[in-house]
């Protein structure tokens, strides 16, 4: 009973990392309409990229997000320019494939850089615990929660109580009419693009700091990530935060009182029995096609 | 009267061909037009042209005596055009008053935003009373007036309405139409693109008939009206 | 004329095939081209929905090894040893690819949108990858199963392999070929031009996308099982492999979506190279580097691939000629490119 309580907790908090790093993914499918398959690859590079800086320059990893969140925004900046934007046709199956190239040019090139051992990322809290309720909880998951909440707040201000958030979110609506009203779309799109990935670092350098991991992580997260988006309706940013809530509580659960290999094929089987009820995801809109 | 928009041998068109193949036409200052015409006859891409979201491949367009044809869509909002799309243009997840101030979304000034968002309001009641409610909750006829609002936050001198009938009851089209008759009495000039030929042509000044990317027939709205080629072709009152 | 012109074409690039493995004997050479006929059915049949259709499954490697881990199973509870028994067995591989593909195709074809269709093909491949990780007892789980091999020796070990890739792949290329040119391939064509629009002419769109969706698992299931075969043993990660969906979409996309040349130049440009790749490179890591970079490389110069890009241009010099030769021509507007890319 307890260990179940226990892992609902641990579920909860790590749901927060998982939002966090399925936010961005969310983001640019709403605004770009492109599934963004690089985004497991950019969460490793963002853990990477934390490692590397607490390993060779001793930077904690928070305070070393001031560096690696404008980094990786950088990143989805050239990438949504160089690669992104010159697609005009066939979005769908070009844009999976350019990500999943770029993916795997990260991947190579992070395998090159690091190795492939499974590596960490050290600080003090990531390895003390507190005592929360008889539950002993690692400094980590508290801080990650915290920092995804606050992270997920300042995006869902800038969203909804900013210009740009305004025309990000009518670009999302309706595209036609956004460009008619003046809304440049493609700068929109490619600060979208960038910000999302900018907000991976952070997802990342949580991951990294709560699982081992190598660049081949990628895949595994980019399967858990993009089951998320599409339990919590694609686009939705609410639906990828309660999507992740219900992944990690599950597969948690299921492997404290079942058994942990089976854990996410039970999320991954559920997600698709929901999509049988409702295609739409949890909080998606209707389909209706645009014409 | 003076000419406020002219368009000169104009191609345009997709990947594959031109679909506007050497269209001209002129628009009087403060009056209705309407373009009809079959299905691929280019009325629309002719709203497209004008608003700059494509560019023609040859020919010009010239508003207040300059060229915008190779303006972007924010320029072309700048020199005083804007297009209200066809079919359901507004943002469902957003409010109605959402919906109104994005109109102004081009402008840098707050206080102008306010004076413009409080005349729209005026000539458009639904903006105040339903404002705080989604606009995907609308009707049809109410979320078109709302368009409408939205279109003239700019204070446009040119509004070019692309099929405001569409997927409208019938019953409320006349206050459609009856609100494009008051905005341009109010000082705008409007050009219209109507499948529901036989009530465009009654509410405007001007009828214009396109085939194949060209005007084919040009003239006071009540002669295109009752020309007898023109009558069974397109006048057959069918709405597709 | 044309069409006997592409006939002929075909018949004699068959006729090079079955020369092939007498004038290059080598297992090296036999091995590169068994491949690469492999990927040429593989892709032409995940072409039929992902191609014709535009619902682009990145799930299909599911099917792969569906096939692959019947025969492995097949093989060894009916005792059946190595030889050319195995071939017969391997066709039951895309038998039960079929089968799971008709729940699997429902689902996700009941999404209406595509990105969420691409989202849970993905999902399948994964959750496939755990089964064969997680049941141990049918499975073997991450130490794999071993299929029983044939005593052929030398370089002849590698022909019957060789051949049963050869008409396999002709068979799916004809296959394709022949939906392509009817009603039904007419109708597959329209739902990727737009799906509402092909409902509103009459097409069962539901119907269509089903079965191009089960249609097209039975050649990689059976693709899947001559993998396994030759391979002689499999493992969850080799076999319900990502990267197999990668190549396949590469393939068919390099050489044109949803033109029948496409998949097969792709799988015999991409086949190669990635090997040589690998073989050039070594060590993990370059080989993916170069291989991401080719790849956006194409995209971004070719977004249409290969052959509709060539058959683009070959005709736009043409219309220039015309142009020329016809004082004032205003370029007729043409087909949707798209759908006109391919030989018919």
């Amino acid at each position: 009973m307890n260990l179940v309580f226990g892992s609902v907790v641990l579920g909860i908090l790590s749901g927060g990392i998982y939002a966090l790093m399925a936010v961005g993914l969310t983001l640019s499918f709403g605004v770009l309409e492109v599934i963004n398959i690089a985004q497991g690859m950019l969460v490793v590079v963002g853990a990477y990229l934390s490692f590397a800086l607490e390993s060779y320059w001793h930077i904690d990893p928070l305070l070393g997000l001031l560096i690696t969140i404008p980094t990786l925004f950088l990143l989805g900046f050239g990438i949504e320019w160089a690669f992104l934007r010159p697609l005009k046709q066939d979005r769908v199956a070009l844009s999976i494939l350019v990500t999943y190239a770029v993916a795997l040019i990260l991947e190579g090139l992070m395998g090159l850089w690091f190795g492939d051992n499974f590596v960490a990322i050290h600080a003090w809290y990531v390895d003390a615990a507190i005592n929360v309720f008889g539950l002993y909880i690692a400094d980590i998951y508290l801080i990650g929660f915290a920092l995804a909440i606050v992270l997920l707040g300042a995006v869902y201000l800038l969203l909804y109580r900013s210009k740009f958030g305004a025309a990000l979110r009518a670009t999302v609506q309706n595209r036609e009419a956004a460009v008619l009203i003046g809304i440049d779309v493609q700068r929109i799109s490619t600060l979208t693009f960038a910000i999302a990935t900018g907000l991976t670092a952070a997802g990342g350098m949580l991951f990294g700091a709560t699982t081992a991991f190598n660049a081949n992580s990628m895949l595994d997260l980019i399967s858990r990530l993009l089951m998320i988006i599409i339990l919590g309706g694609m686009g939705s940013m609410g639906g990828a935060l309660v999507a992740s809530l219900i992944m990690l509580v599950s597969v948690d659960v299921v492997s404290v009182a079942y058994t942990p290999t089976w854990s996410t094929f039970v999320f991954f089987a559920l997600t698709v029995v929901v999509m049988v009820v409702r295609p739409q995801g949890l909080f998606g809109a209707p389909p209706a096609r645009k014409v | 009267m003076s000419e406020i928009l002219q368009i000169q041998g104009v191609f345009a068109g997709y990947g594959g061909g031109d679909i506007l193949r050497g269209m001209d036409l002129n628009l009087e200052e403060g009056t209705i037009t309407c373009i009809v015409g079959p299905n691929g006859a280019g009325k629309s891409t002719v709203m497209r042209v004008v608003s700059g979201v494509l560019h023609p491949r040859r020919g010009e367009v010239r508003f207040l005596g300059e060229r915008i044809d190779q303006l972007s869509p924010k320029q072309i909002l700048e020199t005083g055009i804007v297009q209200v799309p066809q079919n359901r243009s507004l943002f469902p997840a957003m409010t109605v008053e959402e919906n109104v101030r994005l109109g102004g979304y081009i402008l840098n000034d707050k206080q102008l935003m306010e004076r413009r968002l409080a005349e729209v309001a005026e000539m458009f009641p639904i903006v105040k009373e339903r404002g705080k409610d989604k606009a995907g909750s609308l009707s049809g006829g109410q979320q078109k007036l709302v368009e409408f609002a939205r279109g003239l936050m700019l204070d446009p001198k040119l509004v070019l309405l692309d099929e405001p009938s569409m997927g409208l009851e019938p019953r409320i089209l006349g206050q459609v139409f009856g609100t494009m008759v008051e905005m341009c009495r109010r000082g705008r000039t409007i050009l219209l693109v109507e499948q529901n030929a036989r009530q465009g042509l009654e509410s405007s000044d001007r009828g214009v008939v396109m085939e194949s990317g060209r005007v084919l027939l040009d003239g006071p709205a009540k002669d295109v009206l009752a020309d007898e080629r023109i009558g069974d072709l397109y006048l057959g009152g069918h709405v597709h | 004329m044309k069409r006997n012109r592409m006939g002929l074409i075909a018949l004699i690039a068959v006729v090079a095939a079955v020369v092939y493995p007498f004038v290059f004997s080598s297992t090296e050479a036999t091995t590169i081209v068994f491949y690469a006929l492999l990927y040429v059915a593989i892709a032409s049949s995940w072409n039929i929905i992902g191609g014709f259709t535009g619902y682009i499954s990145l799930g299909h490697a599911a099917f792969f090894g569906l096939g692959a881990y019947t025969i492995a199973l097949v093989a060894d509870h009916l005792g059946i040893p190595g030889g050319y028994g195995l071939f017969l067995v391997a066709l039951l591989g895309g038998v039960v690819a079929a089968l799971f593909a008709v729940p699997m195709g429902f689902i996700a074809l009941r999404l209406r949108t595509i990105h969420s269709f691409v989202i849970v093909t993905i999902a399948y491949l994964f959750m496939f990858q755990l089964l064969a990780f997680n049941l141990l007892g049918v499975t073997n789980g991450s130490s794999g199963l071993a299929i029983p091999q044939p005593n052929w020796s030398g370089a002849f070990f590698n022909m019957p392999f060789y051949f049963a890739a050869l008409v396999l792949a002709v068979l799916t290329v004809l296959l394709a070929y022949w939906i392509r040119n009817s009603r039904f391939g007419l109708g597959l064509l329209a739902i990727r031009d737009d799906e509402d629009k092909a409902a509103g002419v009459g097409v069962d769109t539901w119907k269509h996308k089903f079965a191009a969706y089960i249609i097209s698992a039975v050649p990689i299931g059976i693709a899947g099982a001559i993998y396994a075969y030759f391979s002689s043993y499999i493992y969850p990660q080799t076999v319900f492999d990502p990267m197999i969906d990668l190549t396949i979409v590469l393939s068919a996309f390099l050489g044109g979506m949803g033109t029948l040349l496409g998949p097969i130049l792709g799988a015999f440009i991409l086949q190669p190279a990635q090997q040589l790749l690998t073989f050039y490179t070594g060590a993990a890591g370059w080989d993916l580097v170069l291989f991401g970079v080719l790849f956006l490389v194409v995209i971004l110069l070719m977004p249409s691939g290969i052959v509709p890009t060539i058959v683009e241009r070959t005709r736009r010099a043409r219309v220039r000629e015309a142009v020329q030769k016809a004082d004032e021509t205003v370029p007729t507007p043409d087909a949707n490119p798209a759908a006109g890319g391919g030989p018919r």
